[in-house]
Order: structure tokens, then sequence, then C-alpha cells
């Protein structure tokens, strides 16, 4: 039995090993980048492989767009977790377009776009970063409005990933009031098959993990009702913390600081959103597994949830202001006064009706 | 001749009483969850964590009871009734409605004459049983995210798409309006056991009133 569950990993080809290798990645590397990235995908190590054959076996052409973003998602990605994972990655997709990191500029560029929409068309992934502007108007790139160009790119794709939360739900830009009009991939190409990895940014590992699993299986991960797959996003981040017993003690932070906070307690008091959201940063954590917002003592502010920028301020308090009172009035102080006013309200109604004469009254007296 | 009428069957009085526990046990537990003021200084006591436990203990115990409420509107007598709760469809509930409201703002002398509830009553109890309602869908909705695929998850999915955030205020709110209704209602029963003498109060816990036939009209 034990030896059956040994090195799986272990049992990927030394032919493999040795041409990454020769590549200027060792194989200890390799194969830590393999292991990581199934067990992200939450698939049984013995899929790892499969894994690493379809990285060595399939190129996949990537268009990297970006409309309206920080360029936060690209930073994000130019980062990539396992030391070599940008490259693995980088040197299996054979990056076509992406403004940030290609050599050519202005026409050459578009041009390059253009030629690799036609030849690869139906078999490329596009990567969508930044929301796209109803309006036109917003957001050119090389006289092509935001809109014609995703549906032009996202159109001839074989899959679409909408990474950041502006692409996958509209994110910033599509913020209250949301002045250009800023819409998600999917609302701006509804026929498109996308899938989302939000988060601000998203975080590297997934977007690799999304890749290698349609590298491998010819196919995007399963994903819940808003589209993100469920590896990543099947779980809320309260419910994988590593503050969570602090939570179920009762030990809370109640400002940034104190001690409590310096203690490592649950963020829950200072608006942490990790109740609300679904995202594996507690197990996957960003930059290189180094850490994330709440293990570096930052409550969650629901960055991967469709409109977090609304919905999940303000970002230091639990609950939502209430519409149409004052900034600083929680529900509860409006409970606390409702409460309140309905005692003095029917403790009148109970004097003034003691003092009345009723008719049962005068009839007995 | 006053004569001793059982109103109030006992379903009636019993899924009155385990809602009254029922509200006061939620609203202390979740003003906690809400705002956790109790501080602990070791990793032992818990606090959240049966704060949470027996919230949502009250919760099914509640539901159950709104359940067999909601079902005994359809087998219980004509107090009990569904029927009850739309006093404004007829013109002789109209009439019953526009009489208890002249009579709680002083214009009146005495209250129209009931066996069962005031019209007034019925139709705040009728806002309440809807409050209920999206109180138990709102508490099962943020209850189900534990787990996305469990049975709470997939059956208040759909309400996700009004925000998370929303789910919570909303549950909040209607929390404390139910607070406003028990004082209301508190203070509205006894005021009808004093004016009423008919044995409102006691009602409740035996489901006896004192009628008289001679006043009651059908
Ligand atoms: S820090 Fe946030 S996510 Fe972690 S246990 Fe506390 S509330 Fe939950």
């Amino acid at each position: 039995m034990k030896e059956e569950q040994t090195p799986a990993a272990l049992s990927i080809p030394e032919e493999t090993l040795l041409k990454w290798e020769a590549r200027g990645i060792k194989r200890r590397d390799f194969i830590k980048f393999c292991t990581a990235t199934t067990a992200a995908l939450a698939l049984p190590i013995t899929l790892v492989p499969r894994v690493a054959q379809a990285i060595e076996d399939n190129r996949v052409p990537v268009i990297w767009v970006e409309l309206q973003s920080c360029t936060g998602d690209t930073e994000a990605f130019l980062r990539a977790n396992q030391p070599t994972a940008a490259e693995i990655i980088l040197d299996t997709l054979s990056i076509e377009y992406a403004e940030t990191i290609m050599a050519a500029a202005g026409h050459q560029a578009e041009k390059s776009k253009d030629d690799a929409i036609k030849k690869y068309q139906g078999k490329y992934i596009a990567i969508v970063e930044g929301s796209i502007p109803r309006d036109g108007a917003y957001c050119c790139v090389g006289g092509k409005s935001a809109l014609a160009i995703v549906k032009e790119v996202c159109g001839n794709a074989a899959a679409t990933i909408a990474v950041g939360n502006c692409a996958a739900f509209g994110g910033l830009p599509a913020a209250a009031p949301n002045p250009t009009g800023a819409m998600s991939v999917q609302e701006a190409v509804p026929g498109a098959t996308v899938i989302n990895l939000p988060g601000c940014p998203v975080n590297a590992t997934n977007l690799t993990a999304t890749v290698v699993h349609f590298l491998t299986f010819g196919k995007l991960p399963a994903t819940d009702k808003l589209g993100r797959p469920l590896f990543a996003h099947g779980k809320r981040i309260h419910d994988n913390c590593e503050r969570r017993s602090h939570f179920d003690a009762g030990q809370h932070a109640e400002a940034f600081g104190d001690p409590g906070h310096r203690q490592g307690w649950c963020l829950y008091k200072l608006g942490c959103k990790g109740p609300e959201t679904f995202h594996n940063c507690p197990t996957c954590r960003y930059n290189e597994g180094v850490s994330w917002p709440v293990m570096a003592g930052h409550g969650c502010i629901g960055c991967s949830e469709p409109g977090f920028w609304d919905t999940m301020s303000p970002f230091y308090r639990r609950l939502p202001q209430v519409p149409g009172f004052g900034i600083e009035t929680t529900a509860d102080q409006i409970g606390l006064g409702l409460a309140a006013a309905t005692a003095v309200a029917f403790g009148a109604h109970g004097v003034a009706s003691a003092l009345r004469k009723n008719e049962h009254d005068s009839k007995e007296g | 001749m006053l004569e001793l009428r059982y109103v109030w069957e006992w379903p009636v009085r019993i899924t009155h009483w385990v809602n009254v526990v029922a509200i006061v046990v939620l609203s202390v537990t979740g003003l906690y969850i809400g705002n956790p003021f109790i501080s602990v200084s070791s990793t032992t006591p818990y606090v959240m964590g049966w704060m949470r436990f027996i919230h949502y203990v009250f919760a099914y115990l509640f539901l159950m009871s709104f359940m067999a409420r909601m079902v005994w509107m359809f087998c219980g007598n004509r107090y009990a009734s569904w029927r009850e709760y739309f006093p404004w469809v007829t013109a002789k509930g109209r009439e019953r409605i526009v009489g208890t409201f002249a009579w709680y703002t002083f214009l009146r002398k005495t209250p129209p004459y009931e066996v069962g509830h005031n019209a007034l009553a019925v139709m705040a109890y009728a806002g309440v049983f809807t409050l209920f309602l999206v109180q138990c869908i709102t508490g099962f909705a943020i209850y189900g995210q534990f787990e996305p695929g469990s049975f709470w998850f997939n059956l208040t999915q759909p309400l996700l798409a009004v925000g998370n955030q929303q789910l919570r205020l909303t549950h909040h709110i209607i929390m404390w309006l139910l607070i406003g209704f028990g004082i209301h209602h508190v203070y509205s029963a006894a005021l009808m056991d004093v004016k009423e003498k008919n044995g409102c109060l006691s009602s409740i816990f035996g489901g006896y009133k004192f009628v008289d036939p001679e006043e009651e009209v059908e």
C-alpha cells in the first residue's frame, strides 16, 4: 500500500526532467511546480505526471489584452509564485500579444495580435485584464474601442480567462456611479466561453493552475454560478482562515495595533469580510506563498466578490451603511433608536389610556 | 351572560411561546455574532462557537415553529385561520379596522367587540409573519455559505445576487423591527386585558377567553 502512494511525482519521465534542465530549470523546481499546481487544482497527486506531460507537450498561444485596468494582474503574474513558474508558463504559452511585456510597439504590436487571431483562430486562450466601458470613447487601443477588441479577441478564442475583479465583474471602474459604464467580459461578449478569476489582483497560482488544467484536460475547470473555478473559489476565506480558532474562541482585535491585533487575533471586528468571500487565499497565499492580507494583519475586503467596492464597504465595519441615513449611523444605532422610540410611544399611549374614562368603567362605577 | 370560549388552540399557544423563547435567544446570540461584545483573553472559552451553535439550533426551532403555525392556518379554528389575517378585503373587516384605529387614537370610547384578534392586531401579525419568513430565508442563506453545495446553499443561492452583505443587513434590521414589535405586542396585550376585561392576557396561557354572546356580531 505504502509504495503505491510514494513519490508519484517522481514518475515524471527522466527525459522530461532533463529537457527542463537543459532549459535551465532545476528538476526539483519543475517537480515542485507540477506538484503545487496539481494541489492548487485539488487534483489527486497521482495526476502530477499527467500535468507534467501536458506542460511538456502542449503549447497554447495566448493573447493578453489590457483594458480599463491598473496592470496589477500582469504584475501579479510576472511575479508568479514558484521561482520558475513564470518561466515555465511563459515558455509553454507562447504569448503572442501582451502590451506590458511585448517587445513590439504601436502598429507592429497590433499587427502581431491580428496575425495571431487569424493564425490560431479557435485555438488560443484570451486573457482579459480590466473592464470594458460601454462607451467606446473611454478606452481605445490602436483606434479600436475596448468593446470591439474583446469581441474580436474573445469571440475567436478557444476560451477566455477574465483575470482580476475588473474583467470578471467590472471591479473598481464599475463601482458606483460607474462613469464609463464599465462591464465584465461576460457582459461584453455574452456568447464567449469565459472563466472568471477575480481577485484584486488575480492570484497568479490560480491563473497558472487554470491554464495547466486547460493544457491537461483540454477544457476549463468546473465553476460556480459566478463562473469562478471551484478549486479556487469553492470555499469561504473564513472557513480556512488561520485566525479562525481566535474567532471561535471570541478573541477579536478591537483596533489596529492593540494587544489582540498584535497577538494575531481574529479581525472580524475590524471589518474582515472573510465570512462573505469565496477564495483560496488562506491556502494559496500571494507572492510565492509568502503572505495574504489576513496573515499580514488586515481584514479581507472581499475583492473576489462581484461589486466588492460597493457591497463590501465600509471595509472596516461589519455591516453596510443604511442607505438614507447619516454616514456614521449604523444599523444597530438605528435599531436601538427604533426600539426606544417604540417603548416611549407605547408608554405615552399607556398613560393616556389609563387616564381616559372607558365605557365599562362607568357602567361598573 | 358571559360564556367561556376556547379561542387559542394548543398549537397556537405552543408556537407562540416557542417563538417568544426563540426570538429572545436568537436576538441575544445574534447581537453577539454581529458585534462580539464579550472579550476573552484565552483560547479555551469558545464563546463565538457556542453563540453560533445556539443561534443555529434555535433558528431551526424557530423555523419549525413558524412552519407549524403556517400549517395550522389551514387546520385550526377560525381565530387561527389565514382568513383572519386579511380583514381589509371585506367591508365588515374595513369597518373593524377603522373602529380599532379610532379607539387606539382616542377617537372612540370603546374598542370594537372582538373574540379573537382585533383588526389592527392581525394586520400587524401578517406583517410580522412576513418578517419571520424573510428572517428565516436570509438567516439560512447566510448559514448555508459554510458549505457550498449543501441543502441550504443550493436553496438560497439565488439570493446571493442581492449581495452577501445586504443579506446580513436585512437580517440585522429585521431583528430590530421584531424587538420593536415585541415591545408593542406586550403593551397592547396588557392594554386589551385591562380594557376589554375578557382575560386576553391569560388566554395565551390557557386558551380561553370570556365572550359575551349578546355583543358578538357575526
Ligand atoms: S480574520 Fe477574518 S476570515 Fe479570519 S477568522 Fe477572522 S473574520 Fe474569519
